[in-house]
């Protein structure tokens, strides 16, 4: 199926903002944004959901922390059973923990940040040697493009949207059909 | 978005808008490398080949080399591991802590002083592994199941959480380091022209987009980054201490170890990124984004920890007094007057009377003294690692076994090395990576640019109308 797609753009995030803005309260739906640093405030304005990576983060934190758990108590108490070292005998985990300590807090920092890491490359599909996938080229650099998709915005036609679109401040407005 | 206060002083002098910001970061990448760029390489790059000789030298005959003996077994190389360990600190310090704090003047440093710390840390880390001779295996360090049947490292050890510190602190910087680095690295892919580089700048960017939901991502990475960084700067050094403060040589068994490491590790870090910044600003002309408010700002923390250290030293002494150990106080007397009170006095000059100079406006904000002070800070961080190290073991229990440490060839040349290796990865990374993050600049532009504080560019009032509206 081919859908039309308008990418128009701006040269300003405020511009851009109030653009999202209006064209939200005319009805339509703005599939994305491209900017070349985060535009605060725009998530609400074009319904994208907060990020659970914070969620992520926290489980893989509670993950490294119970694998560095087994681990130590596998390591010396379990498999060094008893020996005293340095005045420290692990005859039980608990006794013991408190010289464990830096080595949970150390693999349970290890754990979160790159699973955290990994997953935030995952999602956003950038990963070593990934093609650029930005609208155009400026978008990295000072411009700001509003991506409207019209197979999403059924009740309008192009040339409604386009005139929607010419309405905000817009430097360039460019239509491209994908596949 | 918050408006800032229009007395204090933006962050990013002159007229600038987005555009100005991506071509003066981008500049000097896509323009030929000053002929100062290659002679500073050239020097540099032969102390690293100096230094890579003499660890070969080192490896192939043995730690016989240095000048270690049976009284003083510890000196140089965790003098200098200490050292740079410190000095590694900055980065994450600047980019986690004072993120969360909301300290905007970060932007201007973030990444050149993230990119010093990694390579602070890469130099750190050889000390260790060159001492265990055997640099083949240096991954048994690591818990891994091998064919010796219950072979585990000691997790009692001190040093064991040294390993597991240090990697970590390594690998958590680079993530974060690189993170930041992959939107600004599309803005340069999809600049320059030449194929080559394009083709680099490529793969390096990943494929970054910058789309909404990607910025709203990379922002909550950051922020839980930092959260997850913040503990663990702080853990590294104190870790770090640890190697000492759980030992039982006297002047080394401190509770104090710890808080009294971590501050001086900030010390000597902000020191170094001073060095490197006020060099870097000027070679790129970067002066509006990096101006006198923060090298000021730099030298405050500088004289906050320096005091801190500077307390730091006369608790020490107080409390090997007062404690009534008697093998305490002799430690302490001994460094101060013993046959290394010139290691101590230098520290205590360089370390705890000169940052006090701060104090004094007219000099914080004076360029050639605080490079001069951040290199008299970087001597005096290294003898305070030597101090609490050499003359803590030089006097052990038995008068017949003093000693008297002198370092060899080898001991200067490794460590002269490590400065040649970290000064040409650093002199890379500026020559090739973008030295300043230039998508979060952009985002303090409106709030922070001058000419958006005074209205000129885009009009007076310009900025208020916006806020209004939102």
């Amino acid at each position: 199926m081919t859908d039309k797609v308008i990418y128009a753009m701006y040269d300003d995030d405020d511009v851009t903002k109030e653009a999202c803005q209006s064209l939200v309260d005319n009805g339509v739906h703005v599939a994305d944004v491209f900017s070349p640093f985060p535009i605060h405030g725009i998530d609400p304005i074009i319904g994208i959901k907060h990020t659970r990576l914070g969620i992520a983060a926290f489980m893989y934190g509670i993950t490294g922390l119970l694998l560095a758990i087994i681990a130590t108590r596998y390591f010396m108490v379990s498999d060094w059973h008893g020996i005293n070292i340095g005045g420290k005998p692990n005859f039980s985990y608990l006794e013991n923990i408190p010289s464990f300590v830096p080595i949970l807090f150390e693999f349970t920092v290890l754990c979160a940040a790159h699973g955290m890491a990994l997953t935030y490359f995952l999602r956003n599909k950038t990963l070593p040697g990934m093609p650029a996938r930005n609208p155009d080229p400026r978008t990295t650099d000072d411009r700001f493009v509003v991506e409207v998709r019209l197979a999403e915005n059924s009740n309008f036609s192009l040339d409604q949207l386009n005139d929607m679109i010419k309405e905000t401040g817009i430097v360039e407005i460019d239509e491209k059909t994908i596949k | 978005m918050h408006k800032e206060s229009d007395i204090r002083i933006p962050l990013i002098l002159g007229d600038k808008n987005y555009k100005d910001i991506t071509d003066d970061v981008i500049r000097p990448i896509e323009s030929k490398a000053p002929r100062g760029w290659y002679i500073l390489i050239s020097i540099f790059g032969i102390f690293a080949l100096w230094g890579v000789g003499c660890i070969v030298y080192l490896l192939g005959t043995g730690i016989g080399v240095w000048g270690l003996n049976k009284t003083v077994e510890w000196a140089w190389d965790i003098t200098n591991f200490v050292w740079w360990v410190g000095i590694g600190h900055a980065g994450t310090l600047i980019s986690a802590v004072l993120l969360l704090f909301r300290q905007k003047w970060r932007m201007a440093i973030n990444r050149a002083s993230e990119a010093m710390t990694i390579f602070a840390v890469m130099m750190a880390g050889l000390f260790p592994l060159i001492h265990m001779g055997r640099l083949w295996v240096g991954y048994w360090v690591f818990p891994l199941p091998n064919q010796f049947g219950s072979m585990w490292v000691n997790v009692n050890s001190p040093l064991f959480w040294d390993v597991f510190a240090i990697s970590t602190y390594f690998s958590v910087g680079m993530v974060f380091w690189y993170i930041g680095l992959i939107p600004d690295f599309a803005t340069i892919r999809d600049r320059v022209t030449k194929p080559l580089a394009k083709r680099a700048y490529g793969i390096l960017s990943f494929g970054w987009t910058g789309n909404a939901k990607a910025w709203n991502r990379f922002e909550i990475v950051s922020l839980v980054l930092a959260g997850l960084a913040t503990p663990l700067v702080f853990s590294v050094h104190s870790i770090v201490s640890f190697d000492f403060a759980t030992s039982v040589i006297p002047g080394w068994h401190t509770t104090i170890f710890p808080p009294y490491f971590v501050s001086g590790a900030v010390f000597s870090g902000f020191a170094m990124v001073q060095t490197l910044m006020l060099v870097l600003r000027k070679a790129f002309k970067l002066e509006a984004y990096l101006h006198t408010k923060h090298i000021e700002y730099m030298n405050i923390v500088i004289l906050t920890t320096g005091s801190i250290v500077g307390v730091a030293y006369i608790t020490e002494l107080f409390i090997s007094w007062y404690s009534g150990v008697e093998y305490e106080a002799y430690a302490f007397l001994n460094r101060a007057t013993g046959p290394y009170w010139w290691s101590y006095a230098a520290m205590m000059t360089c370390n705890v009377v000169s940052p006090q100079l701060m104090w004094s406006k007219k000099l914080r904000t004076n360029l050639t003294f605080t490079f001069i002070l951040a290199a008299v800070v970087n001597v005096g961080m290294w003898f305070e690692r030597f101090v609490i190290i050499v003359t803590s073991i030089h006097r052990d229990y038995v008068p017949s076994a003093w000693s008297y440490f002198h370092p060899t060839w080898v001991d200067i040349g490794v460590y002269v090395g490590t400065l040649g290796i970290f000064f040409v990865l650093y002199l890379l990374f500026a020559r090739y990576f973008p030295v300043l993050p230039i998508a979060e600049l952009k985002t303090i532009l409106k709030s922070s640019g001058e000419n958006y504080k005074k209205g000129f560019g885009h009009g007076e009032g310009y900025y208020d109308s916006h806020i209004e509206k939102h």
